[in-house]
């Protein structure tokens, strides 16, 4: 133990120490070149070590990932569109693509919707009511995938039929006369994968309700007090003039909440391991490359994953510039 | 829980928030607005969002008779009918989970140090200097903020095994650093992009050079948004699971999510042993959670998408 935390101070202080001297030692030579190439040298300076970061972490291995999807499991045979071909035609990869869609409309509108709801309704309570709620709904933020599922697999537990439930979810059930339920293997209408979810929705929601509660509190008083005055209910008041005003957030919170759950791997990993027809994406790539040693396919899964995302990614850099322009 | 007002930072952009400009904060309202509907749902909600953790707090200190016999609701009605335990803690910690609670500690600290100076230096360059290909290289940095890390993970691996990192924790150092570098360069320099400009062109006229700005001038301002993202990627390191498995392994180096992961395979019933793990787990998330509520949340509307 002494010895990994002596390790580890001594990668802090290596880690810091190179960077650093790096810096140093790159800008005592960028000054000392005479003239206007000194001052054109200079930003690299600063830049230069992030740029390598990301070349060597990122985009080098995007790029290698692409070229090994067209390679077979070991890497060395070239395959063309073998690895495609075969995703293509697998029906448990059509499974898992579909599970996967259902995940990243569903998680991301309900944390949205309950967020919302939420941050409205407790703006109404005093401010330490307000406070008390908005943490407890927040908390679940700051745990891990791993804990969630464990906080939410003793909820889902199950015990045989006649003894005690010392699940939340079957005691209620058995307390009402029912039959307790393994409810993990349960793939009539989804229900495993949608009890699965529930756990993201409970991590997602408080980051949802944080940042639309600041949206709603940025709608100024007297556009709602005129709707008031002109006869709008409460419930006309938030969608006419509330939900117009903060839309972008709404926007802003729902592809943030997309992006993290188009990459879920932990939950699923830890509880059903893709079985009983809940796998996603991001577990299913973990399996092939893991159990089935297989990179070639792995890397055709995580392609797959990455051209999703791409009508995201040029919808934020088209926000990014947006923005810019105003400014 | 901080002082701070969670709720009234404007989610305007990310700049306006990581600056924590000046922002019109509302009196503290006394009085409530609620009727009784809304303190129902509210109550309900809420406890709806607790229970699960409650639970499962409540079975770490059981013994695992009762744990396995009877649901913790019991025990709490019956709270003087009941072995109330620690030792569940003791033998989870003797198990691979006080090592891995160290493991997790050597693992985020440096994984967050380390990112932090890179990115400053790579946001001061974006925002006060000018250079060819600036913008270009800004809207890349934009567009990998989405980009999962599962695309990198099979060429990474393969460049550890070559080199014998794999197992190692500098292989989870080095790759949570590249991982988290396009989120900490967006955050630095939508915060630096705020601070006013007079300041370093004044220092210029002085004489200062860059090297001198970005040291006296503008990491000591910038000390906000730095700690926002520090908390930031310190729970994302604490918290991940696929980058340790893959990197780290099993065996003695194992951090706190491996070792919860492989309970809940082994020991999916034991929840005398799963509950203290579980705990154990988010001990130190929570507590940087608890008292640093404001920076956290800084950080995270600083990361929203929108920029």
């Amino acid at each position: 133990m002494g010895l990994k935390l002596a390790n580890a101070i001594l990668a802090i202080l290596a880690g810091v120490g190179s960077v650093l001297v790096l810096f140093w030692l790159l800008n005592w030579l960028v000054e000392r070149i005479p003239g206007r190439l000194s001052e054109k040298l200079k930003p690299w300076v600063f830049v230069g070590q992030a740029i390598a970061l990301i070349s060597v972490f990122l985009i080098y291995p995007a790029v290698r990932t692409i070229i090994l999807s067209f390679f077979d499991n070991s890497g060395s045979k070239f395959v063309g569109l073998d690895n495609y071909t075969q995703l293509a035609t697998d029906t448990n990869f059509h499974q898992t693509l579909l599970n996967t869609l259902l995940w990243i409309i569903i998680v991301p509108v309900s944390a949205v919707v309950l967020g919302l709801l939420v941050a409205i309704l407790a703006d109404r309570l005093a401010s330490r009511g307000e406070k008390l709620t908005k943490s407890m709904i927040f908390m679940p933020m700051a745990i891990s995938m791993v804990g969630a599922s464990t906080i939410w697999g003793m909820v889902y537990d199950w015990n045989p039929p006649g003894t005690d439930q010392i699940g939340l979810l079957n005691s209620v059930l058995v307390a009402l006369g029912g039959e307790p339920q393994v409810w993990l293997q349960i793939t009539t209408a989804k229900l495993n994968s949608l009890l699965l979810m529930v756990i993201l929705i409970w991590l997602q929601v408080g980051y949802a309700m944080v940042l639309l509660s600041s949206a709603i509190k940025g709608v100024p008083e007297d556009t709602i007090e005129a709707a008031r005055i002109d006869g709008a209910s409460e419930i006309q008041a938030f969608f006419r003039i509330i939900v117009p005003q903060i839309w972008g957030t709404v926007i802003t919170v729902f592809v943030t909440i997309l992006i993290g759950v188009m990459k879920v791997f932990d939950i699923v990993y830890v509880t059903t391991n893709g079985l009983y027809r809940s796998n996603v994406i991001a577990n299913d790539f973990f399996v092939t490359l893991f159990q089935f040693n297989n990179s070639g396919r792995a890397a055709a899964i995580v392609v797959v994953l990455l051209i999703a995302v791409i009508p995201v990614m040029i919808y934020q850099v088209r926000r990014f510039r947006a923005e810019e322009a105003m400014k | 829980m901080s002082s701070a007002p969670v709720g009234t930072a404007k989610a305007a952009t990310a700049a306006e928030v990581a600056a924590k400009a000046p922002r019109k904060v509302k009196p503290p309202k006394e009085e409530s607005r609620a009727n009784w509907l809304v303190r129902l749902v509210l109550v309900i909600v809420t406890i709806g969002f607790f229970i699960p953790t409650f639970g499962l707090f409540v079975t770490s200190f059981r013994a695992r008779d009762d744990a396995a016999a009877s649901g913790w609701w019991t025990a709490l009605l019956n709270p003087f009918h009941q072995d109330w335990i620690l030792t569940n803690y003791s033998e989870v910690l003797s198990q691979g989970m006080g090592n891995a609670f160290i493991n997790s500690i050597v693992v985020a600290v440096p994984a967050t140090i380390i990112p932090i100076l890179i990115a400053a230096m790579a946001a001061y360059a974006f925002t006060f200097t000018e250079f060819r290909g600036r913008d270009v290289l800004f809207i890349i940095v934009v567009g990998l903020l989405v980009v999962p890390n599962q695309v990198a993970l099979v060429p990474l691996l393969q460049i550890f095994n070559a080199l014998g990192l794999t197992g190692e924790f500098a292989s989870v150092w080095l790759a949570h650093s590249g991982f988290g570098m396009p989120l900490a360069i967006f955050i630095l320099r939508a915060y630096m992009s705020t601070l006013p400009k007079a300041v370093i062109e004044s220092a210029k006229i002085d004489g200062a050079t860059h090297y001198q700005t970005f040291w006296q001038l503008i990491l000591p301002m910038s000390v906000p948004a730095l700690a926002s993202f520090a908390i930031f990627q310190f729970l994302w390191v604490w918290n991940d699971l696929l980058v340790a498995l893959l990197f780290i392994g099993g065996g003695d180096n194992e951090v706190v999510t491996q070792n919860l992961a492989s309970l809940l395979g082994q020991y999916g019933d034991r929840w005398d042993l799963l509950a203290p793990g579980a705990f154990v787990s988010m001990f130190l998330p929570l507590v940087v959670f608890l008292s640093l509520q404001r920076y956290f949340v800084r950080g995270m509307t600083a990361g929203a998408v929108k920029g």
